[in-house]
């Protein structure tokens, strides 16, 4: 065996280290750069606030980023009552037996669903069979249930750092399981639940495939009118003025892709403020 | 001065035959003794003797861990707390004060009307009130009261024990379970929790499990000695520490293993 001096090996590990950290910054760089470079031109007040003309190679991307704004509202709605109201259950009450075990390994799976088969789930049961047609309703409900598992778990995750003798002082007092969760456990964990929710909105927004089938327009001339209206969105017009639009100028193209990328990031920074924030004010 | 042997001794609680286990562990066996009303019960014995276990016993806080079974029974008043109490009426009537200050993320006031509000208090004037009278029981209204909008977990590690002892006075219990509640504060700290469990116990029954063998000897009225899950010995505290009647209790206290 080849004895290797450990000064150097120390060298080499931290620069083999070093350098696989390295080649995570790149993508996210060259991405950012790419877009900023050709998108910012393009970005203005007009862009944002107009409709798109002359078969979507003029004007501004209007309706497809209300249809996006609208889609989030919707997700948050479906998916956050359901999911906190789980995740307690699942974490504070349910005894560990088989139910809970079933439903845990359920989520996993949900988690792992590729998200054309969620477009695809929604299709049949939305907008199909319960007659929704390809709609708001139909969309946010889709994007809702995608939303579940990452809910679920930061908020059981949120749940579990709120330490156990805050439950304990609080039952000690004699507060019923609700009172104590409600008054001792949530606002404590609820900076996390926040964080997570709104991490799992900004995925939700930026997603293609679950809208496809299920709200998604091609184009739309007036903006939508009630939850049953069909709607633009951000991530899919930008597939169609790459893909399925000739002639498209470029800038047009970056812009939308800087729009989407931007409101995925301000959704992000809003997350991490939140989760600093409420680091800084934590004494325990 | 009033001594114990003065006292009209009336049990306040009874425990009767009282084994618990958790799953395959046992942590009690066959317990039988009592508490008398406006006694301090010291109840002292080295780790894993059963001490805290028989303290979540009394307010039933056990019941959250799956595997906890007892057999036996529990009485205050003479009513059996597992069989005909409901756990907000039975926890309201015994508080406790645990080992670590655990004050909740609120400010120094909210924190004492927690339990009340608990309970259905929600006028500011009356809140007010039960916040005064329990900061001043515990002895820390002096060094709160201007700044009580401010958060409990700034207060020192003492001050927030007695912080802990006005919140459970707050929703006026009749018992008080003390967890080795002194176990993270420096002597005059636990001066100070000490002179507040004395002035306590002339309205209130206190069950105080120490680590600390001369805590029990200055602060209780009866010591109770535990080993193992048995109950070895009960008695006036200055018995137990004079001459006391098991062997196993004289090594303990005098330091022989602990």
């Amino acid at each position: 065996m080849i004895r290797i001096n450990p000064r150097i090996t120390e060298k080499l590990a931290f620069a083999f280290l070093f350098f696989s950290t390295l080649l995570i910054l790149v993508p996210v760089f060259l991405i950012l750069v790419l877009i900023f470079k050709d998108g910012l031109p393009a970005l203005s007040w007009e862009f944002l606030a107009s409709y798109p003309r002359l078969g979507m190679r003029a004007g501004g991307i209007f309706p497809a980023l209300l249809g996006t704004v609208y889609l989030a509202a919707g997700t948050l709605v479906f998916s956050l009552p359901i999911g906190i109201l789980g995740a307690i259950y699942l974490s504070e009450y349910a005894k560990d037996h088989g139910f809970k075990r079933v439903v845990e390994v359920a989520i996993i799976n949900l988690a792992g669903v590729p998200s054309v088969v969620y477009g695809l789930f929604g299709l049949g049961l939305f907008v199909i069979f319960l007659k929704f047609g390809a709609s708001l309703l139909a969309g946010s409900l889709t994007l809702g249930i995608m939303s579940l598992p990452v809910i679920i778990t930061s908020t059981r995750e949120a749940l579990g750092t709120v330490p156990k003798s805050f439950r304990e002082v609080s039952l000690a007092l004699g507060a019923t399981k609700w009172q104590t969760i409600r008054r001792a456990v949530l606002p404590n964990a609820l900076p996390g639940i926040l964080t997570g929710t709104i991490l799992a909105l900004s995925r939700a927004a930026g997603e293609t495939a679950p809208i496809l089938f299920t709200v998604a327009a091609f184009y739309l001339p007036k903006l939508p009118q009630s939850i049953f209206d069909q709607a633009m969105a951000l991530p899919y017009h930008l597939y169609v003025i790459s893909t399925q639009v000739p002639n498209v100028k470029l800038s047009i193209q970056y812009g939308t892709a800087l729009v989407l990328i931007l409101l995925v990031l301000a959704m992000n920074i809003v997350a991490i403020v939140i989760r600093a924030r409420f680091r800084k004010r934590k004494l325990w | 001065m009033v001594t114990p042997e003065m006292k009209i001794c009336r049990p306040k609680v009874t425990v009767k035959d009282l084994s618990v286990s958790y799953g395959r562990l046992e942590s009690l066996r066959h317990v039988s003794f009592e508490v008398n009303e406006f006694e301090i019960l010291g109840v002292i014995g080295p780790a894993a003797s059963g001490k805290t276990s028989l303290l979540r016993t009394f307010n039933r806080l056990n019941d959250e861990n799956p595997a906890f079974q007892k057999t036996g029974k529990i009485l205050l008043d003479g009513v059996d707390i597992y069989e005909k109490m409901d756990l907000p009426t039975l926890r309201k009537k015994i508080g406790m004060i645990f080992a670590l200050p655990a004050p909740l993320p609120l400010s120094i006031f909210d924190n004492i009307a927690y339990g009340p509000r608990l309970h259905n208090v929600w006028k500011t004037s009356e809140l007010e009130a039960i916040v005064e009278k329990s900061l001043r029981a515990a002895f820390l209204w002096e060094e709160v009261k201007d700044r009580l909008k401010t958060p409990a977990m700034k207060l020192s590690g003492g001050q927030q024990q007695r912080l802990c002892i006005a919140r459970s006075l707050a929703v006026e219990p009749e018992v008080i379970l003390f967890d080795e509640p002194c176990s993270g504060l420096d002597p005059i700290a636990t001066a100070h929790v000490e002179e507040a469990m004395q002035e306590l116990k002339a309205k209130y029954t206190i069950i105080l499990v120490t680590n600390n063998t001369k805590q029990a000897a200055r602060v209780s009225d009866r010591t109770a000695f535990f080993l193992m899950g048995e109950l070895v010995e009960i008695d006036r505290t200055q018995k137990i520490f004079t001459v006391p009647q098991d062997k196993r209790t004289e090594d303990y206290i005098s330091g022989r293993f602990g």
